[in-house]
């Protein structure tokens, strides 16, 4: 009897042996330079024009000039107010290429739960869309999606990444929305 | 002597933890009395079993393994090594050197036997108390086909666990999740399901799209998940026997996400997104109709049923951080139980009813903890750069999570781990996995 309790009694103080640190990758920044603009296109490569970002109706003007994106802060989806003027390029263009719809797709950094994150990226991506209303285009030429924390343009573990996480991001097409 | 052991481990091994046979179902777990104590774990041996006919020696020692990994892996048990053993059963049915086995401190004795015919297998065991040299229930035999010899083995460690310690086990068990692959910014989704320990991994869905979330129905039959093969989110019913899959209807909104079956598996509560806010609804599959259960411009998602299906646990921000709530079955006024710093979400209640399982946030750490149903005692299980998502083993002793590691190369993994807070352990899968539902004991 004794021994038996000896063998399986309790003793000592418990321990969270959960508390490993998983903080013990580097971050490294991962943007390559050269990856996408190919400093030496122009030798022997057959070139198709596909409307160039000096085209005030091209689909490249818009992402690049006007800009297709707006970020928040922590937690957050009130617009700031660089938000809020690359709002009011996104409305003028959308006004004047009346062809287009928009698809607002709303994004979450990874500090957070999958559920709450759904729902903030929800909640953002509503804001441009509603603002974008309030500029005049017709609601029904606008949908949102939210990603969450399932698309992360940047990986890095730090403010830096999170920060171009927190994000809207307009996507435009010619067509019909269902 | 069988009593004296099941009291003893009771009282002594596992007071604490677990509530005796003899006590309700509904008892509260005594969280307070963990905080004092360490449990040193039961030493048992298992020699491996009989090969009781020509060619079942593989299958004699597969068994024998998988039901000793499996005690060995709840903490609880510590397997003694067959080096130390004194002397080995000469047959299946031959008496028991019980002297041998208290010599080298062994509490509980497995022995065993296996025999393969064509692709039937059938396997027996005895368990017994050393000390008392008694027989601790009465043998048993389990006779199925080759192919599922895990099965059969997890059956046998349920037994035994299930016999020193009073409550039911959970190694025949399978959880789905989502199997990841790829770079953060690259990831590749599929639902996955597998063996409560990690074998035989099958993918029920490709990753043309995302997948999120699975959570099993409370007879192991279906899996809800969220999936954008639309292009935008939405809940799937997919059969487990068929791998078909169909979208679930709910009511009118722009998004779906977030579902669980409530015990009978026939009503689905979820979150819908409408005009950018996020509401919890309830969908009757018998009638087909939907139901809103909460009316905020907070963010409510995350429900969770109580196992008797009168009460839901969810998620809102409405207080300005995310924090538990617990409502009646059809929605009304809820009541706040999460009350500590941080932020808390993703609440599963316990199949025993008493107690709540969370994600918790603070101070940029990520946590797994549980609490009462009314708040009370909070214990934090683990803490890393990000845990999240608990799920229950089928007996309410065990929780699995997901674990990411952080940086550029964070990777996903599943863990499980006590309800003290004991026994983390890495579920060993072929890729990442993410968003586990532990399923019920097969039958």
């Amino acid at each position: 009897m004794k021994h038996l309790i000896k063998a399986v009694l309790v003793i000592g103080a418990l321990s969270l042996s959960a508390c490993t640190n998983a903080d013990r990758f580097n971050t490294t920044d991962t943007v390559d330079l050269n990856a996408q603009n190919g400093l030496n296109a122009a030798n022997d490569i057959n070139q198709t024009g596909l409307g160039g970002a000096n085209d005030p109706s091209s689909p490249q003007f818009f992402s690049q000039t006007i800009g297709d994106r707006v970020l928040f802060e922590v937690d957050t989806s009130t617009l700031t107010a660089a938000g809020r003027a690359t709002l009011d390029g996104q409305a003028g263009w959308l006004s004047t290429n009346s062809d287009y719809l928009a698809v607002i797709e709303g994004h979450a950094d990874e500090q957070g739960t999958r559920e709450y994150n759904l729902a903030l990226g929800a909640r953002r991506a509503n804001s441009v869309r509603e603002y974008l209303i309030s500029k005049g285009l017709a609601s029904s030429r606008i949908r949102t999606v939210s990603y969450g924390k399932e698309r992360p343009i940047a990986v890095c573990s730090e403010e830096s990444c999170y920060a171009q996480n927190r994000r809207a991001v307009t996507i435009i097409s010619i067509g019909q929305n269902s | 002597m069988i009593k004296r052991i099941l009291t003893l481990l009771t009282a002594c091994v596992l007071a604490a933890t677990l509530s005796s046979p003899a006590r309700a179902q509904s008892e509260l777990i005594d969280l307070g009395t963990l905080t004092s104590g360490v449990i040193e774990a039961l030493p048992f041996a298992i020699p491996s079993f009989q090969p009781e006919v020509g060619g079942s020696e593989q299958m004699a020692a597969d068994i024998s393994r998988v039901i000793a990994e499996d005690l060995n892996g709840t903490g609880l048990f510590r397997q003694i090594p067959a080096s130390a053993f004194i002397s080995t059963p000469s047959g299946f049915g031959a008496p028991v050197a019980f002297a041998d086995w208290r010599a080298i401190n062994a509490q509980a004795l497995v022995t065993g036997a296996v025999a393969v015919n064509g692709n039937q297998v059938t396997v027996k065991f005895r368990l017994y108390d050393v000390f008392s040299g008694a027989e601790m229930g009465e043998g048993l035999q389990l006779a199925g086909t080759t192919d599922a010899w895990r099965r059969m083995a997890h059956q046998v460690a349920d037994a035994v666990y299930s016999r020193i310690t009073g409550e039911a086990g959970y190694f025949d068990s399978r959880v789905v999740y989502v199997a990841e692959t790829g770079p953060k910014n690259d990831r590749a989704k599929r639902l996955a399901i597998m063996d409560y320990d990690g074998a035989n991994v099958q993918y029920l869905t490709d990753s043309s799209a995302i997948v999120l979330a699975p959570r099993f129905s409370p007879t192991g039959d279906r899996v809800l998940y969220t999936s954008y093969e639309s292009g935008f989110p939405r809940i799937n019913v997919l059969d487990v026997a068929t791998v078909g899959r169909q979208q679930l209807g709910t009511a009118d909104g722009d998004m779906a996400f977030s579902p669980r079956f409530s015990l009978d598996g026939r009503q689905v509560i979820y979150s819908l997104i409408q005009g950018g806010n996020t509401d919890i609804f309830h969908t009757d599959l018998t009638t087909g109709q939907h139901s809103r259960l909460t009316n905020t411009p907070a963010i409510e998602t995350a429900p969770s049923f109580s196992p008797n299906g009168n009460q839901i646990v969810f998620e809102s921000d409405r207080s300005g951080t995310q924090q538990l709530y617990i409502m009646g079955a059809n929605g009304g006024e809820p009541q706040r139980i999460s009350f500590g710093n941080g932020r808390y979400g993703t609440p599963v209640w316990s199949p025993r009813g008493d107690l709540i399982a969370f994600t918790k946030q603070e101070s940029g750490r990520f946590h797994i903890g549980v609490m009462r149903t009314d708040g009370s005692e909070e214990r934090l299980l683990t803490s890393s750069f990000l845990d999240e998502g608990p799920t229950w083993a089928p007996n309410g002793r065990v929780i699995m999570f997901a674990r990411e590691t952080q940086g550029a190369d964070g990777t996903t993994g599943l863990y499980s781990v006590d309800i003290t807070g004991r026994n983390l352990r890495r579920v060993t899968t072929p890729q990442g996995g993410s968003d586990p539902s532990w399923g019920p004991l097969q039958r």
